[in-house]
């Protein structure tokens, strides 16, 4: 195993100053129940027997909260796929952390949620994949996923959590998005999360048959724009916008290893969930090295940090502190090189390409789904 | 904007957020669904008090007093801070007319 450098340094080695991470999210499975054509999983999966096991996890969680980690989001695939999920959520509740529970709702009973209640989780954000069982079962791959999930809503009001909903929208539910904020009401949830596909790995491999058209991008902010008046006070609405239709990137992750960083089923820690789409990046793993020194001095984490490592037409950008360039992982897959302007920014010599792949994408006559499936066999 | 308490109402924090100490930077935090905030000294002081018994009016009183501070000049800070704080939902108000959840 090579050491670590000594100092932190970004990929041209101009020296940079890691802040600390707030937040973290604990990817601890990748299995599901679910198929979504747009996972944010890698589409390579890990399997089962490569996952860290919950001792491992509450290491990590003791750590990340001594490194100032103040929020864990617990996720997957399913969370619920891990037996050990409530053993897993007590330790990073022992740790001090908030304990966001990020689930898909399906394979959690009652009386298992009832156990996560007891074991500490502060908060669920639940998904949903249409607003319909034909739709909502459809997009998941799921039949009667829909029925599962509104029983499951059911509980956690009934229990008392706060409840976050997160509706993914695409080009073929995007006019219902009214209709998925009225649901939420319904459901009492606090805050919806109405966030447009990001065209990264699975999602990728679905662009002709989810990418939303330029008029559904319009239709999407201003139905946001007047549900946030009528519903202020009772319901927070988050919004991602379709980046592809945006005139700048958004500021992923908030500026590359500045307040998140990601620990994948295996253990390996990102500065993001899609990081892995950069083919050269190495990443350390939390079996080999401790949280701190993965955080202060693994190259994953310095490669993008500051701005001295920016290229035009970033570097001269008055703002290159806002948006920090955009999303890396997306200048890899358009661009080729994880260091170029995010393509999907007015100011890339890309942008025009990106655009007119996006309008042809959302004019495909295209409906069938790749689903997010694991490889058969190990 | 127009505030979203009135005098009477009792705020309180819900189910779900959490006021600490964040022990690593040494500041004081809200935390709530998937947000933490950085609380400065009069936003510590306030939301110490919310106890869901007291009303805004019977707060704003109290830290008047404290702070030796008129009650108007208080009451119209509280009233700022929280209706920004009920907007993002991480306070809660009950009336004390009606024994319900009225935010």
């Amino acid at each position: 195993m090579k050491d670590l450098p000594a100092q932190p340094r970004d990929l041209d080695g101009n020296p940079v100053t890691p802040g600390l991470p707030m937040a973290m999210l604990a990817e601890i499975t990748h299995r599901c129940p679910l198929a979504c054509p747009y996972c944010s999983n890698p589409v390579e999966l890990t399997r089962s027997q490569a996952e860290l096991p919950a001792e491992d996890w509450a290491r990590v969680f003791r750590e990340a909260a001594d490194l100032g980690v103040l929020q864990v989001h617990i996720s997957g695939g399913e969370p619920g796929a891990r037996r050990d999920l409530a053993q897993i959520v007590e330790s990073a509740s022992a740790a001090g952390l908030y304990v966001n529970l990020i689930t898909s709702g399906i394979g959690i009973t009652r009386q298992r949620l009832e156990e996560l209640d007891r074991k500490g989780v502060d908060h669920v954000q639940l998904s949903l994949q249409g607003i319909r069982p034909d739709m909502a079962d459809r997009i998941s791959g799921h039949p009667g996923s829909w029925d599962k999930k509104m029983g499951f809503a059911g509980w956690v009001t009934e229990i008392g959590f706060p409840l976050t909903i997160n509706a993914v929208v695409h080009r073929q539910n995007m006019e219902r998005l009214p209709d998925m904020i009225e649901l939420a009401e319904t459901l009492g949830a606090r805050r919806i999360e109405v966030a447009t596909v990001q065209f990264h790995g699975w999602a990728d491999l679905n662009r002709k048959a989810l990418m939303p058209t330029r008029e559904q991008a319009v239709f999407a902010r201003q139905v946001v724009n007047e549900a946030r008046i009528r519903l202020r006070g009772r319901m927070v609405i988050d919004y991602v916008p379709a980046d592809h239709h945006a005139v700048y990137p958004k500021a992923c992750m908030g500026g590359w290893g500045s307040t998140g960083l990601n620990v994948a089923p295996d253990g390996s820690v990102l500065p993001c969930h899609a990081a892995g789409s950069i083919g050269w990046m190495r990443f350390e793993n939390i079996r080999d090295r401790s949280l701190s020194d993965i955080w202060h001095l693994s190259e994953a984490f310095n490669a993008f940090r500051g701005t001295d490592w920016m290229a035009e037409p970033c570097r001269s950008c008055e703002r290159k502190n806002m948006d920090f360039g955009g999303c890396r992982c997306q200048a890899m897959a358009i661009a080729g090189d994880a260091r170029a302007t995010d393509p999907v920014c007015s100011k890339s010599p890309l942008h025009a390409q990106v655009i007119a792949r996006a309008e042809e994408d959302a004019g495909a006559d295209m409906a069938e789904l790749i689903y997010r499936r694991m490889k058969k066999g190990g | 904007m127009d505030p979203l308490i009135a005098s009477e109402d009792i705020p309180y924090l819900p189910r779900g957020v959490r006021l600490e100490d964040d022990r690593v930077r040494g500041i004081r935090v809200l935390q709530a669904p998937e947000r933490a905030m950085q609380l400065d000294a009069i936003g510590d002081a306030i939301l110490s008090e919310l106890d869901g018994q007291r009303s805004m009016a019977a707060i704003a009183s109290d830290l008047a007093t404290r702070y030796q501070a008129p009650e108007d000049q208080i009451t119209g800070d509280i009233r700022d801070f929280l209706t920004g704080l009920i907007e993002r939902r991480m306070v809660f108000v009950k009336s004390p007319r009606v024994n319900e959840v009225s935010a």
